[in-house]
């Protein structure tokens, strides 16, 4: 959609599917120049689209979710109804026209209505073709589907989220969604790298429960060559001490107010000593050491805490900053609109949308000095771009647009 | 799939994982570490497996110039050096350009290579705060709290993994490299999901959400996510909808044939049952015989059973569970490396199926001084030169 050339200018994608995790690797290719098309029937729109608040002024409507359009700026939409005669037909040749398809239905789904990798090779043999789901393709619980928010405790993060002894604790939203849209995206620009030299196209399988498992690569290791099981610990580390969060005095009007700081070696504990006003902490045996900081955890962190509480987050952080002390306010979500270096890399980029008006769309913390990439539009309406993809995309003539129309396939 | 490139991986922590993807997709990837650097600890193995590994001292002048000639000789940079620090210097995107104008430079830092911060100081913590995931992690009012392993650092790697391929897409397009400057502060927004949207739309905040589910309820009432089981705890919601009634149906079913007491579960007809109209007195009523029921039941037998009748829900595993989970070892995700010791040393394989075949792990986990001469013989340099260079303690 961009007038600016981009890197991945030309590449054209489908998806099929919905909520995050397939539409979110559209959403990242199409910032870096892709031609993204999401695909939905009226009758099945995207859950996202259904029942995921925020709506603009309380008000839902199919393209009122706030939630929706986060995951699809950049985007084409279009409507089919396979359940048309058709209807089948018309998403092959949208498959036809594409270099990457991305399905995240429940395995078996895409073959029942006669779109799997099988169904679309047959005219498009160097497609690029990525099923991603909870288990993978294959294995004794591939079947499983669910949602991310619940297949991020199974991976491990939410067991590793708490205090010591209590209740494992929620991450924000479909976790793990995320993860595996990360993980996938350079897998598929692989494959289309090897697909310009070699004329192969692939079926991609992506796990997100194997994904997941990056993120923890290395407690996985730790446990199966040493047998230690990594257990969450508030914000302790096995390393750092002082390392944790601690409150300040409230200034911002968005919420409770907290920083975070570590220490890594002896040196930087006496500049944080200095900057606490508290010099001598740096001598006192019970802190000289790493390890004695990590044995006397509490006391050290209650001297910590009795600094900051008077202290607003900011002047905290510049003082430890500058002393070179690793630091920074717990930023909540409204301070990640006014964070300065937040908006020095632009990560919020306001596109106004059909009927929601202004919203900020998160583009990636990826910066290409000659090609930067951008949001290039809002998200769009369902259906929105029907005319343009059919005829333009597709080169259907008026005649079998109207054909299709009439019949209730578009 | 990536197997005509070669790739120069010169990070730390922050961009290990970075490295591991693009070797786990073929690319030769030489990872270079200082003199004396660890290569014992297991988060290091882990994502360094799969890598040649040369030592390399970039503070020696016969070390810099080794280092310019390898820059000639790849396709990817990958490294982590703090802006302002030393380092930096020597990964400077301009003149590595200079020297191999088809280079796709990847900097991965804390804040990115430019702006007010991006010389400030952070490790996982710092970065889980300034991405805003601590603030929603904890209980509700309570202390803002990270993951207690890492996440910044995979976050920035893998999104430092797109923009490299993103980098290689310009490359073809163009004839010339480019450089890619990641920030992990950035890339953590990324795993708060749609937050942001909340404030930006409503100008509502989004916090810690604890153990519960809120705002389902029109009277405000709240679901419990985690419940203790017999050997851990497991993530199990009472939702509405369809996807709620096959689960409720599902779960009310298992704790008949388990002989447990319904209680007012057995009065509940779940066709017509809406999660959005109960009082929190209805919502613990309910609650209170499947707590009761969950604590006699172990982890795997609730994977078991959610999946055998169609449950929504999952058990809070830990690594020792997700090792032992068959679905991996069915879908041949380990990938066992003889290790120290006549010990086996096992890693996560490949991290995806292409065309029903795991990416591969080529490589064992490097040592030091194993691949110096051979990577400097691919890299051009002849015999005397590598001996030299050998001599001079600048490289091993």
């Amino acid at each position: 959609m961009a007038g600016v050339p981009q890197a991945l200018d030309g590449l054209k994608v489908v998806e099929v599917g919905g909520y995050a995790a397939g539409p979110w690797i559209g959403k990242v290719l199409a910032n870096y120049g892709a031609t993204v098309v999401h695909v939905e029937a009226w009758d099945r729109p995207d859950g996202f689209r259904l029942q995921y608040p925020p709506y603009p002024k309380g008000k839902k409507g199919i393209n009122r979710s706030g939630c929706f359009s986060y995951f699809n700026d950049s985007k084409y939409a279009v409507t089919i109804d396979v359940k048309k005669p058709g209807g089948i037909e018309l998403s092959r040749r949208l498959a036809d026209w594409a270099d990457i398809l991305i399905e995240n239905m429940r395995p078996g789904v895409v073959e029942r209505i006669g779109l799997g990798y099988k169904d679309i090779k047959v005219t498009n043999p160097d497609i690029i073709y990525m099923s991603t789901c909870n288990m993978g393709q294959t294995g004794p619980r591939a079947a499983t589907g669910g949602f991310g928010s619940q297949l991020s405790a199974l991976a491990g993060f939410c067991g590793l989220t708490g205090l010591k002894d209590g209740s494992p604790q929620l991450l924000y939203g479909p976790y793990i969604d995320f993860v595996a849209a990360l993980v996938g995206t350079p897998l598929i620009l692989g494959a289309i790298d090897r697909r310009n030299r070699t004329g192969q196209g692939a079926f991609v399988d992506v796990s997100q429960y194997e994904c997941g498992a990056t993120f923890l690569s290395g407690a996985i290791h730790d446990y199966c060559v040493n047998g230690r099981i990594a257990e969450r610990d508030a914000n302790a580390d096995p390393v750092a001490a002082p390392h944790n969060a601690y409150p300040c005095r409230k200034s911002r009007p968005t919420g409770d107010e907290w920083l975070v700081l570590s220490c890594w070696d002896d040196a930087e504990f006496a500049r944080l000593a200095q900057v606490i006003g508290q010099p001598g902490l740096a001598k006192d045996a019970r802190f000289a050491t790493m390890a004695a900081r990590r044995q006397n955890r509490e006391a050290l962190d209650a001297l910590i805490g009795g600094w900051t509480k008077g202290q607003t987050a900011d002047e905290a952080v510049n003082a430890l900053q500058a002393a070179k002390v690793h630091s920074y306010p717990v930023n909540t979500i409204a301070d990640l609109f006014s964070d300065p270096q937040i908006a020095h890399r632009r990560n919020w980029r306001v596109r106004k949308h059909a009927e929601i008006g202004d919203q900020s769309y998160y583009y990636p913390g990826i910066d290409l000095d000659e090609m930067p990439g951008d949001v290039t539009a809002p998200a769009p309406c369902i259906g929105e771009h029907n005319l343009l993809v059919f005829k333009d995309f597709l080169g259907m003539t008026d005649d079998e647009y109207k054909q299709l129309k009439d019949a209730g396939v578009i | 799939m990536l197997e005509p490139y070669r790739v120069l991986d010169c990070t730390g922590r922050l961009g290990w994982l970075t490295g591991r993807f693009l070797a786990d997709l073929g690319a030769d990837v030489i990872k270079i570490e200082p003199p004396g650097a660890r290569l014992d600890e297991p988060g290091w193995r882990a994502d360094n497996v799969n890598k040649r590994l040369i030592t390399l001292d970039l503070n020696k002048p016969a070390g810099r110039d080794l280092f310019h000639r390898l820059v000639a000789k790849v396709d990817f940079l990958l490294e982590t050096a703090l802006p302002g620090s030393p380092e930096a210097e020597v990964f400077d995107p301009a003149a590595l350009r200079a020297i191999n104008p088809k280079l796709i430079h990847v900097s991965v830092t804390p804040f990115g290579r430019t702006g007010p911060r991006a010389e400030w100081l952070a490790s996982d913590i710092e970065l889980m705060a300034a991405g805003g995931a601590m603030s929603l992690a904890g209980e509700p009012g309570g202390m803002p709290l990270r993951v207690s392993y890492p996440q910044s650092y995979p976050w920035a790697a893998s999104q430092a993994a797109v923009g490299a391929m993103v980098g290689l897409m310009k490359r073809n397009a163009t004839g010339t490299g480019d450089h890619v400057d990641v920030s992990a502060q950035s890339a953590v927004i990324a795993s708060i999901a749609h937050a942001p949207a909340f404030w930006d739309l409503l100008k509502q905040n989004p916090s810690r959400a604890g153990a519960f589910m809120t705002g389902r309820s029109v009277h405000g009432a709240q679901y419990r996510v985690f419940w203790p089981c017999k050997d851990g705890f497991v993530n199990f919601i009472i939702y509405g909808g369809v996807a709620g009634r096959r689960t409720n149906e599902g779960l009310c079913a298992w704790m008949h044939d388990a002989g447990a007491d319904l209680g007012v579960l057995a009065t509940i007809d779940w066709a017509t049952f809406d999660s959005t109209q109960t009082t929190q007195a209805q919502v613990d009523a309910m609650e209170a015989p499947i707590r009761k029921f969950f604590l006699t039941v172990t982890k795997a037998e609730f994977l078991q059973q959610a999946f055998e009748r169609e449950m929504l829900g999952y058990p809070v595993n830990n690594v020792a569970d997700i090792c032992a989970d068959p679905q991996f070892a069915a879908r041949d995700f380990w990938h066992d490396l003889p290790g120290e010791n006549g010990k086996t040393e096992r890693f996560i394989g490949g991290f995806a199926i292409v065309d029903g075949k795991r990416l591969e792990v080529k490589r064992p986990v490097p040592k030091a001084g194993e691949h110096g001469h051979q990577v400097l013989a691919d890299c051009g340099l002849n015999k005397d030169e590598i001996a030299k260079l050998m001599a001079s303690g600048a490289v091993n």
